[in-house]
């Protein structure tokens, strides 16, 4: 996790049969930094992970990792590099352990099952879920399912994590736990580019957010500076609470 | 987590002295079986041979989750390939049989090549091995040099270890052997590998695999390469044993049936599914085709009522009811 690497999105775009899903949205993640997407629902977040981590191309704009151009390549070869995300949706690999899903992740960086297991149980240690670790996943609650979401994809050693939405769906307790777990994984070396569909959360954790609405970028700040900016309540609240909070 | 739990592996296998010891006296037993009940070493010559080409369906279907409904494809390639270069051209199956199984993996990496780019899956990829195994078939019924409908008839030259041709059935049955025991103990080391993970991650979710580094169309592409070849020996063994082979028997849809059956109702995706599969149901139907010999094809509605009944009441075929037992028997002794 040694390796220094920013992420560079310039003036991405990409639209589906004319609704234009990214409109030349541009953002940078430096290394060690907590950094959060925030928007409404079909603000374009998730289209922006997906061109990031190579599951879509986009139509035109660049994105950059540590210097090396991520457009075209694909997913398991940008997870290579050191960039790892995970899915809003949740996807374990249901017939296998909890331990195996994680050691997925291990073998990125080794060929050896003996290094592998070990890092897994590391992380499954790390993120609480080893007592579960010889469950089959599919078998896992909600909460733990985000959490082994996460495992896995820290299992990879990246340098940079995507985290899309992973603590939608938990109650409060169970989501200062994953904000705990974030910050752990940035003193660990990674940094982390999250989304997060509630604000609140995300204030506490990030060093700067960035606010998507229809797929453009309305602002971009430290978490007190994006609280109180018109257009930010507006997106979110509507017009009128906007100009109201301004008397 | 107590250190006893990290200090036990699980992913690179590893057994107990006890289950060494277990295995031992069962490979030692069944190689004085043939002299104990002679007359059984057909029977378990057959189940050595299907649980060998289960096996190999089962790194493709079972683990890569690639389902094949034409696995005799490459059952026809190994005993194609092996019985012509030895009639036309004199070649020792002991050439023959890498060669059928080179011929058979380059086959299948092309049939792989094809699909795994579109991301076929489920009843499309099974269709277009069907469809591969069908044109072969097809070839074979129609091209006189290879012997048209009327097959390959293998001179029998007498004892010959060259030749790979015994009059005895007992140097087939120790060749199988070995190599059934060879081609569990590979799967069973590979279900603990990168290799055999990424397998399995690419059949639970490929986006996710892809997500954490698994290239899900160069594993496939293994997963093809391991499973022809490993079916493209028993096409040939089968070649050999029998002396003759025509298109119905090898290409034949029956026998992709034959070949995947075992190691569905053995369990898909474990390492003893197909030896397990082909322990119970080859003898099975060894005895219900002289049963219902003057009734042909009345053996596969046997075949379909036994999957029947493991589809409805063992999901996970046999070895899922074997679990089911130990762990209920280890749970009641702790």
């Amino acid at each position: 996790m040694a390796e220094v690497r920013d992420l560079v999105v310039e003036k991405v775009s990409k639209s589906f049969r004319g609704l234009q899903a990214l409109s030349e949205v541009s953002l940078r993640v430096e290394p060690g930094e907590i950094v959060g997407l925030i928007g409404p629902n079909g603000a374009g977040k998730t289209t922006l992970f997906n061109a990031v981590s190579g599951f879509m191309v986009p139509d035109q704009g660049r994105v950059a990792f540590g210097g090396q151009d991520l457009i075209g390549r694909k997913p398991h070869e940008i997870c290579k590099l050191g960039l790892t995300r995970t899915f809003q949706i949740v996807k374990p690999f249901g017939n296998l352990s909890v331990l195996e899903n994680v050691a997925v992740g291990g073998f990125n960086h080794t060929l050896r099952p003996g290094v592998a297991e070990e890092e897994s149980w590391r992380i499954l240690e790390f993120v609480g879920l080893a007592p579960k670790a010889l469950i089959p996943a599919r078998n896992l609650t909600t909460p733990d399912r985000k959490r082994l979401e996460m495992a896995r994809a820290l299992a990879t050693a990246p340098t940079l994590l995507l985290l899309d939405e992973v603590m939608a769906g938990l109650n409060p307790t169970e989501k200062e736990e994953v904000i705990g777990l974030v910050k752990k994984v940035r003193s660990a070396g990674t940094s982390v580019l999250i989304i997060e569909h509630a604000m609140r959360v995300i204030m506490g954790l990030c060093d700067r957010i960035y606010v998507l609405d229809y797929g453009c970028l309305i602002a971009e700040g430290a978490p007190k500076a994006i609280s109180s900016n018109p257009k930010v309540i507006e997106a979110y609240l509507g017009k009128e609470y906007a100009t109201a909070e301004r008397h | 987590m107590s250190a006893g739990e990290v200090n036990r592996r699980y992913l690179g296998r590893s057994l107990r002295g006890g289950a060494w010891l277990a295995i031992l006296a069962l490979m030692a037993a069944l190689h004085v079986l043939p002299w104990l009940w002679p007359s059984i070493v057909h029977t378990m010559i057959m189940i050595f041979l299907f649980a060998i080409m289960g096996q190999g369906w089962n790194v493709l279907s079972g683990y890569a989750g690639q389902f094949s409904f034409g696995h005799s494809l490459f059952f026809g390639m190994g005993a194609y390939t092996s019985s012509l270069l030895y009639v036309k051209a004199g070649l020792t199956p002991w050439i023959g049989l890498p060669a059928a199984m080179a011929l058979s993996v380059g086959v299948g990496l092309f049939i792989g090549f094809l699909s795994f780019r579109y991301e076929l899956k489920g009843p499309f990829f099974a269709l277009i091995m069907l469809a591969f195994a069908e044109i072969f078939y097809v070839i074979a019924m129609g091209w006189e040099w290879v012997g048209g409908a009327l097959g390959v008839l293998i001179p029998l030259e007498g004892d010959s270890w060259h030749l790979m041709q015994f009059t005895s059935k007992n140097p087939f049955y120790f060749l199988l052997l070995w190599l059934t025991a060879g081609s569990v103990f590979l799967v069973w080391k590979l279900e603990g590998t990168r290799m055999g993970l990424y397998f399995q991650a690419a059949r639970e979710d490929q986006d996710a695999a892809e997500a954490l580094g698994v290239n899900s169309f160069r594993y496939r592409q293994i997963a093809m390469a391991i499973s022809a070849g490993m079916t493209a020996v028993g096409g040939t063994i089968y070649a050999q044993y029998l002396l003759y082979i025509d298109p119905d028997t090898t290409f034949g849809v029956l026998n992709s049936v034959e070949i995947m059956l075992r190691p569905i109702i053995g369990g898909p995706g474990t390492v003893l599914g197909p030896l397990l599969g082909s322990v119970v149901l080859t003898p099975l139907s060894e005895v219900t085709r002289i049963a219902f010999q003057a009734y042909s094809g009345a053996y596969l509605m046997f075949y379909g009522a036994i999957l029947v009944a493991v589809i409805m009441f063992l999901p996970d075929g046999l070895m899922g009811l074997v679990r089911n037992i130990t762990a209920r028997f280890l749970g009641r002794r702790s």
